[in-house]
């Protein structure tokens, strides 16, 4: 029978944490996703399952408890928002040097700076462009719905266990905070098995230790490195593409948006197609890596392509870069922690892609 | 008699600790960093728990510890050891984890982690690494550099008024309840060493059962960084550092000793 539940974007990848089996969460407290660990603490996973919940004493603790439990194989994750992202960004690189297993959560804010509380997506160059320092790449889920919160933190796991590399899920405050009914999954186990090929699990007699570190003094074995680990990103790229198309069949203008946009978008088309404006939707679930292939494949049968991000175009360049010239390509966003409505929206479409 | 015939198991007085790699160490030479290392293997060792030790290499001369200690380790980012310790003991609570940091590390980029690794009662053990001064990258004023003393940050020697004062982190620990062993040696004589190592088998000791945060502060010379000769880097550290940093237990079994 299925287990249907009423919740919040925060509770929902809380609660899929622990049911994907989670080991350890190591947060500390913004605004607005405090309900990730207070849900936690409230559960005492502990007890349902053995998972470890901490509470750190900053956003630099918390990602470097998440690189030392990430190190022993165990499944681990933190969640922040913008300010605090901004905090772990070092060691969100070292986790990537270290190819090091584990699930990050923003849900973001306004900002620049402290900024504001409210969902804002300008986040995104951190996120898919790297954030901290060296040539790396996060794993980056996008969810537009409190189920795919609950769903992506065991999508989040897995991606992150089989490219031994941290994924990130961009959430912001709109998705994190809003209540909607979740059709939660069964309770996963949590790992018994540890490959001794990276894992630190205590070095076994008669067996190499086991070092963990993203550091090479020899450029060029830390080139070598970085070729393996670029390898690894391409193969990623060939099969984890994820998007959503929304009435896309007989489109003339697309709308190119992923989380909390997306689902204003959708009702932007609703609207649009109600005044006879053939709007489609392709939804990035993967920010990283970018659904540049049916973008262009789309891209040739629209009048024009419109990018909507709650930010002052951040995304619109990966539309670009992907679609190349030949197709009109606009931005629309609001930043700062408001939100657009759809009207804004299907309006900011016709002015900017009908109208000019 | 050849030498052949003296080199046999019976005449054996002291072996390197196989817990030691074969590694050429890559610290400079009179620097106390080398006898640290051997004497915190030397005790896993004879406690039996290579298999179950994972340690956290910190950022500084200490840099590459995972180079010469033959157990599971981590490069911590700098400062972050102590945080790297508790994400790893919350993860493996059966394991023994220690961390191995500079004052640098510990004592000014690290200090909030430690602290609260501390406050917790992490039940892991820190070696603490005191030479007064950044060494890897060259000798900068370092968060325990003495009043006066030259570095090439405090070319004039530290002046207290704008640089700040030499900060005693391990008493600083030993007021809080989370720690449980808390203990300042130095690996410069025999008898030092001696002494040393029964602190770090305390240590250790005391993480296996379950008491809390321990430390052994290990105060060291640098003599490259000091510019000093390492005989005369260390009879300046018996002068000067010592009576800042006054070598014995602060905290023994959760107790402050001498009214500390």
């Amino acid at each position: 029978m299925k287990e249907l539940r009423l919740m919040k974007g925060n509770e929902a990848v809380a609660e899929g944490a622990i049911r994907a089996g989670a080991d350890g969460y190591f947060g500390y407290p913004i605004t607005p996703q405090s309900e990730v660990m207070e849900y936690l603490m409230a559960q005492q996973p502990e007890k349902r399952t053995g998972m470890v919940v901490l509470q750190a004493e900053s956003e630099v603790a918390a990602i470097n408890m998440v690189y030392g439990g990430a190190s022993t194989g165990k499944k681990v994750m933190t969640s922040s928002s913008s300010p605090g992202m901004s905090l772990m960004q070092e060691g969100v690189s070292y986790l990537a040097g270290a190819e090091l297993p584990c699930l990050l959560l923003n849900v973001a804010r306004g900002g620049p700076g402290l900024g504001t509380i409210q969902p804002a997506q300008a986040d995104y160059f951190q996120s898919v462009k790297g954030g901290g320092h060296g040539d790396y790449n996060l794993i980056v889920l996008a969810p537009s719905s409190v189920q795919e919160m609950f769903d992506f933190a065991f999508l989040g796991f897995e991606l992150a266990f089989k490219y031994r590399n941290p994924v990130l899920i961009l959430s912001d405050g709109l998705i994190g905070q809003m209540m909607e009914k979740v059709e939660l999954c069964e309770q996963m186990p949590r790992t018994t098995y540890f490959d001794r090929s990276w894992t630190l699990t205590g070095k076994p007699d008669g067996q190499e230790r086991n070092i963990v570190t993203s550091l090479d003094l020899d450029a060029s074995r830390q080139e070598i490195h970085n070729q393996h680990l670029q390898e690894k990103y391409r193969k990623c790229k060939e099969t984890e593409v994820r998007y959503e198309l929304i009435d896309t069949d007989d489109a003339e203008y697309l709308f190119v948006a992923y989380g909390s946009s997306a689902r204003i978008c959708q009702k932007a088309i609703q609207l649009g197609r109600g005044e006879g404006i053939k709007i489609g939707l392709l939804r990035p679930i993967t920010l990283w890596p970018f659904p540049a292939k049916p973008l262009v494949e789309l891209a040739p049968k629209m009048k024009g392509i419109l990018s909507v991000e709650q930010s002052a175009g951040q995304m619109v360049e990966d539309v670009r870069l992907s679609v190349g010239c030949g197709v009109h390509i606009e931005h629309y966003g609001r930043m700062g922690g408001m939100i657009p409505t759809p009207e804004q929206v299907l309006e900011n479409l016709k002015k900017l892609l009908i109208t000019k | 008699m050849d030498i052949k015939d003296i080199i046999k198991p019976e005449n054996l007085v002291y072996q390197k600790t196989p817990l030691m790699t074969d590694k050429p160490l890559s610290y400079c030479p009179g620097c106390g960093h080398g006898t640290a290392h051997r004497i915190v293997m030397e005790v896993i060792e004879e406690m039996g728990i290579q298999s179950e030790t994972i340690g956290v290499a910190p950022v500084g001369c200490s840099v590459l510890a995972y180079d010469f200690m033959n157990v599971d380790m981590v490069g911590a980012s700098h400062g972050r050891a102590p945080a790297v310790a508790t994400g790893i003991k919350r993860c493996w609570p059966e394991k023994f984890v220690y961390t191995y940091q500079g004052d640098g590390d510990l004592a000014a980029i690290g200090t909030a982690e430690t602290i609260h690794a501390a406050n917790r009662g992490e039940n892991i053990t820190i070696i603490f690494i005191n030479n007064g001064i950044y060494g890897m990258t060259g000798g900068q004023m370092a968060p325990t550099t003495l009043e006066g003393m030259k570095t090439s940050t405090s070319p004039y020697g530290r002046e207290l008024k704008s640089m700040g004062n030499p900060l005693k982190m391990t008493e600083l620990l030993a007021q809080l309840p989370g720690t449980c062993y808390v203990t300042r040696q130095s690996v410069h004589s025999p008898r030092n060493v001696r002494r040393a190592k029964k602190a770090v088998r305390a240590a250790f000791e005391s993480q296996k059962e379950n008491k809390g945060l321990s430390l052994v502060e290990i105060v060291s010379n640098c003599n490259s960084g000091w510019k000093m000769e390492p005989v005369a880097s260390n009879e300046w550290m018996v002068e000067h550092m010592f009576p800042f940093y006054p070598l014995g237990d602060i905290k023994v079994d959760g107790k402050l000793v001498n009214n500390q």
